[in-house]
């Protein structure tokens, strides 16, 4: 693994190329250790079925490639061209007015220019208008074509690897051209030759035969909750117990694995449990599943097909176990997944019902045909209805901002649902600028199947903007609690944070809101869900 | 390709551009080639050209639903939602499309990142850049008031309207241009504006090095095409004036098709006709279809309704999935174990192992 440069290394950037280039297409892509992850295991691709399971390094020169593979990937980028009309049109229209240039997170960081946006797309649209247009089959280099060879190939791969699909660069775009959509398509090309990285590979074999990216296994997800389950009643005195795979329960929960494995996330599931045991009195009737064990996809960073195959587990787990509706946990990508494909993927769900909250009768009206609800909407809906008693000060001792993660951002518009919780959990709330939030938030720096350890450079270099803004706001205010409402990001931005900004935390949203949570005989809370010592409370523990 | 290699060879294709039209009616008097000839051809290229295109983008259909949101979804009645960057019905698409299409609401939207270091310490802003946006619209309204305004020249008689815009246009600087009074017409603005916008989207990417590293000749070759026919119309207008009662009888002729080449108009004329000819042609082979393109971009033109109206992907086809029953074969016992609910006990077979 390479050594992680300090961060005053990784901040000397250059983001202006030098004027005499020889201008990028004559230029090979040299890969860097740090930045580029390590490639698929066999047995990974082969467990799924995937093409062409072998053994190799990206730093070899030989990727051992199929003997046909120019044919097959030529002829893969011709049949999306027309399934696609999103591929067509933006490998088309762009007019390289370079809007899009400084506003990718990976180029803010890392000051290659092959990471803006605009010449991203354009290591494909170069071998589009070779074999596609006119122009480039007559004018070639003069038109801005070249032909697809062994080191495009590798180029393609290189950089299709450090995007990390969040649409920044979509937003600007005049014409709507959207990164995500060329790299989406662009790495179903690198998987038809057998090129992707272990990082998405093995989670995506781990998910199709466990349910979920961890290989959590059903006993070993049960302990996992149980041993919440234990730590919640050290610390409110309730045993809180969970159900799981229980048919005829009204709602199916489904989060990411990644909040029962691991810090910080493992709080988030907390919150989800306090939660749902707060509401059972209320008639709350919900069950988790290990079958459909996991809220994210990262079949959607493989291929469309790989993302329709993993995420057809929650429709059928719904339908087993005949529930009426679907909650889902906090997580990003995973909530693109469910907004803009679940239903088109796997749909229609006409054995569920129309989501109505068993606690409050809101009808979820947003939810209409996917019936799938996310678990922050319900919860804000309970807040506003006054049915979670809560004590924000509970919370005062963190100075919180939030981190829009992309895809609930710009793949839905999930906006206010998330800060109306947080406002209500917490006193100290404080927003980053408006240019790194919302709609124009600045990626974690490793979504998208980037979150290994193995390229943890361009990782930090990625989430530069995001931690800058943090900086910002720590400076400024003293926020030291930087909370999200994605699985990934838990799972990152501690890292991030440690490199750019020490002394932030990371939290989920339900996080918060358990420890808010007032539960009818509790113990006195000495202790958040964390363990720590609630500042102000050991007082009163004193005075007991 | 050098961005100086890419910059000369769209300095010398609209060399030849010009050369063309000046040696075919210049020395071989080839008025009705183009006069006549190529602009037809030119304009029939542009029309099926845009056709084909977007009948070709057309074919290929629209799987997913992937707006790029921008702004708060429609939600709870308590919840103020955004209903034109993240639209739920049509309405909102109608609107958010004219504002992308006539206020380039996206570009608008355009910062510039400002990277500096302060002992080492990384800080990054996000600052005001509008000029992009501005010079996008000054360049595209002028052209287009500067097309209408040339109605007067296929029209007999010439609508109120463009008389109306020629007034307009040209009021700004009447009795202001210097060489008023040496019997020189008044300036239009938006040939000034033209000019001065094209020149600047030039310049821009030449010393922007961001942008001058992903340009290639297609992005110059408009650029220099557009400014040789604003400069030749230009020149025309106030400078080498053409016979402009001939130019309207080839005009007229050409649009009611019944073509007149007439003689002695001036070979000026004819290159500015076949720089047109040439920027109409290489159209719908060229970025310049965006302008058709936008209309159909699916991250703008599609409502974010997902998750309440079904979407359909005309090409869906079933998949490989691993069933809850392939789960439950390879976990039963540890399930079973673990107190976790399954649909068939396990199998008698391991039973009579454990008991052995």
């Amino acid at each position: 693994m390479a050594d992680t440069p300090k961060p005053a290394e990784t901040a000397k950037i250059d983001h202006y190329p030098s004027p005499f280039e020889k201008g990028w297409m004559n230029k090979r892509a040299e890969l860097k250790p740090g930045v580029y992850c390590y490639a698929s295991k066999p047995k990974n691709l082969e467990y799924v079925g995937m093409p062409f399971p072998k053994e190799w390094h990206p730093a070899d020169e030989d990727w051992k490639l199929p003997e046909n593979w120019k044919e097959i990937v030529e002829e893969g980028f011709k049949d999306r061209l027309d399934k696609y009309r999103s591929f067509k049109l933006f490998m088309d229209i762009c007019v390289r007015c370079g809007a899009c240039a400084d506003k990718c997170h990976f180029f803010i960081g890392s000051g290659d220019p092959k990471n803006m946006p605009v010449l991203r797309a354009e290591l494909l649209r170069s071998v589009y208008r070779k074999n596609h247009t006119l122009a480039g089959k007559i004018l070639g280099p003069f038109a801005g074509a070249r032909e697809l060879t062994e080191d495009v190939l590798k180029e393609w791969w290189y950089y299709l690897y450090q995007c990390t699909e969040c649409r920044r660069c979509s937003l600007f775009c005049p014409y709507g051209i959207d990164t995500a959509e060329i790299t989406i398509l662009g790495r179903e090309l690198t998987n038809l030759v057998g090129l992707n990285t272990d990082w998405i590979a093995a989670p995506v074999a781990n998910c199709y035969r466990t349910g979920n990216h961890l290989g959590i296994q059903p006993h070993a997800y049960k302990d996992m909750l149980d041993f919440f389950t234990d730590e919640i009643e050290d610390i409110t005195g309730i045993r809180m117990e969970q159900d799981l795979n229980r048919k005829g329960a009204e709602i199916l929960f489904i989060t990411p694995s990644g909040d029962v494995f691991a810090d910080p996330g493992t709080f988030t599931c907390m919150g989800y449990m306090m939660l749902f045991h707060y509401l059972k009195e209320q008639g709350l009737d919900i069950t988790w599943s290990t079958y459909a064990s996991e809220g994210g996809n990262f079949g959607y960073f493989t291929s469309h097909e790989m993302a329709k195959r993993l995420n057809a587990k929650m429709y059928a787990e719904a339908k087993r176990l005949g529930v009426k509706w679907i909650l889902g946990g906090e997580c990003g990508h995973m909530w693109r997944v469910l907004n803009q494909y679940m239903d088109t993927f796997n749909g229609p769900p006409d054995f569920l019902e129309e989501p109505v909250s068993p606690i409050t009768g809101t009808k979820f009206k947003n939810a209409k045909t996917t019936k799938m609800v996310h678990i922050v909407e319900f919860t804000a809906d309970l807040i506003k209805n006054n049915k979670l008693k809560l004590d924000p000060s509970r919370n005062d001792h963190l100075k919180v901002t939030f981190h829009d993660s992309c895809n609930p951002a710009r793949g839905m518009g999930f906006l206010e649902e998330p800060r109306y919780v947080i406002k209500n959990v917490c006193n100290n709330f404080y927003e980053m600028p408006l240019e790194t939030i919302r709609e124009q938030t600045f990626c974690c720096g490793s979504g998208a199947g980037l979150n290994a350890g193995e390229n943890l450079e361009l990782r930090m270099r990625g989430g530069l903007p995001r931690a800058n803004a943090v900086k910002h706001v720590h400076e400024k205010y003293g926020v030291n609690m930087l909370s999200c409402i994605c699985a990934i990001d838990r799972a990152v931005l501690p890292n991030l944070m440690e490199y750019w900004v020490p002394g932030v935390e990371v939290t989920g949203v339900h996080e918060m809101v358990a420890n808010a949570l007032v539960f009818d005989g509790e113990k006195k809370r000495t202790m958040d869900l964390r363990g720590e010592t609630l500042p102000g409370m050991e007082e009163d523990e004193e005075d007991v | 390709m050098n961005f100086v290699l890419s910059i000369l060879f769209s300095i010398f294709a609209v060399t030849v551009v010009i050369l063309i039209p000046w040696i075919g009616v210049g020395a071989l008097d080839l008025r009705v080639l183009f006069g006549i000839v190529i602009p037809y051809a030119a304009m029939a290229t542009f029309f099926v050209g845009i056709v084909v295109r977007v009948i070709g983008w057309s074919r290929s259909p629209v799987p997913f639903r992937i707006p790029t949101t921008a702004g708060q979804e429609w939600s709870f009645p308590w919840i103020k939602s955004n209903p034109i960057d993240n639209p739920k019905g049509t309405w909102g698409v109608v609107v958010r499309m004219i504002l992308e299409v006539l206020t380039f609401r996206s570009l608008f939207r355009n910062t510039r990142l400002e990277y500096r270091r302060i002992d080492g310490v990384p800080k990054i802003d996000y600052e005001w850049e509008k000029w992009l946006w501005i010079a996008a619209l000054l360049f595209h309204y002028s052209f287009f008031v500067i097309f209408l305004r040339h109605f007067r020249f296929f029209t007999e008689p010439v609508p109120a309207f463009v008389t109306l815009l020629q007034n307009l246009d040209g009021f700004m600087q009447m009795g202001a241009a210097p060489f008023n009074g040496f019997g020189l017409p008044g300036v239009y603005l938006t040939d000034m504006l033209l000019m001065a916008a094209v020149t600047w989207l030039l310049l821009r990417r030449i010393f922007y090095s961001q942008i001058r590293y992903v340009s290639l000749p297609s992005d110059y070759f408009p650029l220099f095409l557009i400014l040789a026919l604003g400069t030749s119309g230009m020149l025309m207008r106030y400078l080498l004036r053409v016979d402009v009662t001939k130019v309207k009888e080839l005009a007229i002729g050409l649009f009611k098709f019944s073509p007149v080449a007439p003689e002695g108009i001036g070979v000026l004329f004819y290159i500015h006709l076949f720089i047109l000819c040439v920027l109409i042609a290489y159209f719908p082979f060229s970025k310049l279809m965006h302008l058709a393109g936008v209309f159909l971009s699916p991250t703008r033109n599609l409502s974010n309704n997902s998750r309440f109206v079904r979407h359909v992907n005309p090409w869906n086809y079933p998949v490989k999935t691993h069933t809850y029953e392939e789960y439950e074969d390879e976990f039963r016992e540890h399930m079973i174990e673990a107190g976790i609910p399954v649909e068939k006990q396990a199998e008698p077979k391991a039973e009579t192992e454990e008991k052995e």
